[in-house]
């Protein structure tokens, strides 16, 4: 056996042991130990996904006993992809926001944040590679308890609270996907994902047990919808990114309640089966609640004064959006949600490390009357905003123009009333994302008067700058050169069956 | 060009105002012309003094009128009866969703195969099987349980320790109170809460001396449980939890000032570090070994000795001391904001 197929169980074994060393060490190795880490876990990544995409998928074994007894992580194509995404994306958060780390969390307690980042990685990396429903489970939990920590580390009272509810819901959440979890152990009597579907076909064959799968679908459907903030579970959301200090912010909103649905994701193709959850019309009420997602979403961020909180906002959209891609039931639907979950990921952490940039420099608030003229003030930032602004509208040329194509691709394929349900929301949420995204560039690049800020010695931090550059190189790469993206997913997502 | 008096109220002036970041809101601090001038020619109740009166001031008191009175109608509304009206119908519906889910979930459980039925899918198939019949012989444990988490499924184990070490971190960044190089507090407001949590109960002679007898017993119980949890029900788990609560009480019974002799924020992070690193590391060993079809060389020994089954045995003792450190210290945390 080749040793790049060790590499994801290194990645998750290297980045345990680093958590833990980090909660021993001083803030600054802790942090360089930190961006250390995911670098290498990214390109150990990379190698994986060059390794599959020549090789093929396999499944790797967690120790001496072969699958239904012993443990199994699975890697493919679009397991790989996502790993690499998330690193990068990980990284260049953490790049972005790292000076601020230091301002917005006691001296004392920074190494803990690393430490915390540290897992979050691990939870991640094992969400995306595992076969097994219950490693599933084990890693949720440390996925919840890691983005609490992340979310209340910045001590001040906003955060305490944003903490509370995060923890309140996304427990409810943990719950549910363990009862859901559950019902299918007890009626499958398997954990194992493949051995779990071919249960399922069986009892579908013969008409055995239909309650409780549904029953058990609709709870873990229902778990990871809390989880990942689709609209009526949306409430924790908005605060918890905008208070959050930045790189959380970004690693929140772009990879945790990813990490969420791409779980929900293995769940509908390799455990029910992608037919089963047709059948049980599933899939209706995510598109239901998806758009009314992205509608909701939108008009809340139209009314918000706070920058970040308009960003927060524009995520409960966002996640509308991929929701949607997966309740129109067609393959392509979810090609384009899991696309969406990476342009959304890439616009979107790039937006709240900008806007970090942008209050920088005006006085360190949010609100949009002391950012005006914030984009002359901070060039780079004000540029990055904008790249992030314009591919959440979708504008040709950035990622989320991609994604919306792709979403508008699968509609089409869409039976019945989905079709123009569907573009109509597309249409009103590209309108309503323009109204608020619009604004917000307008406001910073109207000149304030009277205003003696000397843009031309201001420097933004370097990391920061890098990180900037590398986000908008990233976007672009994303919004053109998607072909090879799509088709890798498209390949991972039809091996998922 | 403002063409209109009243142009800051207009849809298309709230639409400047709000492009340019300010509030959509009706502004009601500004009156329209008319009422402007019905502001300054209305006598005032002195008479003589119309002609004089300050124009603005007028206004600012006009509004706050306006302001103090709409919000009695429709603030305060909202706050009193809409409250009561809201929260009510909250409360039925609430009710009613979770009635039915209830129902809902009763009516699962009904259809569900029978709970310990010999031919339930869970107790029939062959990952059961094998785990009974070769349990034993394969991972050397006498304890079939321990041998599943311990051996079969230990990458599930190996993320369920981290996840109570990663909780005992979480409450440490919330609870513990942090004091600088120079013994100042970092957060100067908090000396009150910390001089407050150093409020050590009474000495209870009665706790003392039960404690007497009773902690050495515990913590040996906990070592018996832990060191026998691979022949005996028992284990990591519940050894750790059992010699958490005996430290506990030793806390409880003898005060910080006896426990911090051996037991420190450095005490709590070198064992558990020590224990998790070990953890990870013999199970890549063991993982990796296991992948590529090579022997990892870890004997098994005599199936029922202490020193038997492998890796197990050390494992239950790292399982234990993270659980026991994890205990304690979420006690300590709580009690005086650190370790």
């Amino acid at each position: 056996m080749d040793i790049i197929q060790s590499f994801p169980l290194f990645n998750i074994v290297m980045s345990l042991m680093s958590g833990v060393i980090s909660s021993l060490l001083p803030r600054r190795k802790a942090k360089a130990l930190s961006l250390a880490l995911v670098g290498v876990a990214g390109i150990m990544n990379s190698i994986v996904l060059w390794h599959v995409s020549v090789h093929g998928q396999y499944t790797y074994m967690m120790g001496h006993f072969p699958a239904p007894w012993g443990n199994e992580i699975r890697v493919g194509v679009l397991e790989a992809v996502l790993a690499v995404f998330f690193c990068a994306i990980m990284f260049l958060s953490l790049l972005g926001g790292e000076r601020y780390l230091d301002m917005d969390i006691e001296e004392t307690k920074a190494n803990l944040y690393f430490t915390m980042i540290d897992l979050m990685l691990t939870s991640l990396l094992a969400l995306i590679y595992t076969n097994d429903m219950f490693t599933a489970y084990v890693f949720v939990e440390i996925n919840t308890i890691a983005a609490g920590a992340l979310i209340m580390i910045r001590n001040n009272g906003h955060t305490l609270v944003a903490a509370t509810k995060y923890m309140i819901m996304s427990l409810v959440g943990s719950g549910l996907l363990l009862l859901g979890l559950s019902m299918l152990y007890g009626v499958t009597g398997h954990l194992l994902m493949v051995n779990m579907h071919e249960q399922i076909v069986k009892y579908t064959q013969t008409g055995e047990y239909a309650m409780p799968l549904t029953v058990a679908m609709a709870l873990m459907s229902v778990g990871l919808a809390i989880k990942s903030a689709l609209f009526p579970f949306h409430t924790w959301l908005p605060d918890a990114y905008a208070y959050a200090t930045p790189a959380s912010a970004a690693i929140l909103s772009s990879l945790v309640s990813k990490g969420y649905i791409f779980l929900l994701f293995k769940i509908f193709y390799r455990v029910f089966g992608f037919g089963f959850v047709l059948d049980h019309k599933v899939t209706n009420l995510l598109f239901a609640f998806g758009i009314a997602g992205m509608i909701v979403g939108s008009v809340m961020a139209i009314y918000q004064h706070d920058v970040r909180r308009l960003i927060a906002f524009s995520s409960i959209a966002q996640i509308g959006y991929i929701y949607m891609g997966i309740g129109l039931a067609v393959s392509m639907g979810t090609v384009a949600a899991v696309f969406h979950i990476m342009s959304h990921a890439a616009s979107k952490s790039m937006l709240f490390i900008a806007a970090k940039g942008l209050s920088d420099v005006s006085g360190d608030s949010k609100d949009f009357s002391a950012l005006q003229g914030s984009g002359l003030r901070n060039k780079l930032s004000g540029i990055a905003f904008s790249v992030g602004a314009l591919s959440m509208v979708g504008i040709p040329l950035f990622a989320g123009f991609t994604s919306k194509v792709y979403f508008a691709e699968a509609a089409l394929m869409a039976e019945g009333g989905k079709l123009s349900v569907a573009m109509v929301a597309l249409a009103i949420s590209t309108i309503l994302n323009a109204i608020y995204f619009i604004r917000a560039l307008i406001t910073i690049y109207t000149p304030k008067e009277g205003d003696d800020f000397d843009a031309a010695s201001y420097r933004p931090p370097a990391t920061m700058a890098v990180a900037l550059l590398c986000f908008i190189l990233l976007n672009l790469f994303l919004g053109t050169w998607s072909n090879s993206i799509e088709q890798a997913i498209a390949a991972g997502l039809g091996s998922f069956e | 060009m403002k063409l209109r008096e009243n142009y800051e109220n207009t849809k298309w002036g709230r639409f400047v105002r709000f492009v340019n970041g300010g509030e959509m809101a009706e502004d009601n601090f500004r009156l329209t012309g008319e009422q402007l001038l019905d502001a300054g020619l209305k006598p005032s109740q002195k008479g003589q003094e119309a002609q004089h009166v300050d124009l603005y001031h007028k206004k600012r008191e006009r509004s706050k009128q306006d302001h103090s009175h709409m919000m009695e109608q429709y603030e305060n509304w909202s706050k009193t009866k809409g409250l009561k009206i809201f929260g009510s119908i909250y409360r039925i519906i609430s009710m009613c969703i979770c009635l039915l889910v209830i129902l809902v979930l009763l009516l699962t459980v009904a259809n569900m195969p029978k709970f310990g039925a010999a031919d339930a899918p869970a107790n029939s198939n062959e990952v059961a099987g094998r785990y009974i019949e070769k349990g034993q012989e394969e991972t050397g444990a006498v304890n079939i349980v321990t041998g599943m988490i311990l051996d079969y499924r230990a990458f599930d184990t190996l993320g369920e320790s981290h996840v109570l070490f990663i909780a005992a971190c979480t409450v440490l960044i919330l609870l513990r109170i942090d004091h600088r190089k120079d013994g100042s507090l970092v957060h100067a407001e908090l000396a009150v809460e910390e001089d407050d949590r150093k409020l050590e109960p009474k000495n209870d002679k009665i706790l003392q001396k039960a404690a007497f007898f009773l902690v050495p017993v515990i913590l040996i119980f906990g070592i018996y449980v832990i060191l026998n949890g691979h022949i005996s029900p028992g284990g990591g788990f519940s050894g750790g939890a059992i010699i958490g609560a005996g430290l506990i009480l030793y806390l409880n019974a003898f005060g910080f000032q006896k426990t911090e002799r051996f037991f420190t924020y450095r005490t709590f992070s070198v064992v558990s570090l020590c224990s998790l690193l070990f953890y990870s590391g013999a199970k890549c060993y063991s993982f990796f070994c296991g992948a590529n079809h090579l022997e990892s060389g870890i004997p098994l020994g005599n199936a029922g000795d202490i020193i038997s089954s492998g890796l197990i045995l050390p494992l239950n003792i790292c399982v234990g001391c993270v659980v026991a450190c994890t205990m304690y210290s979420f006690y300590a945390i709580f009690r005086k904001g650190g370790i």
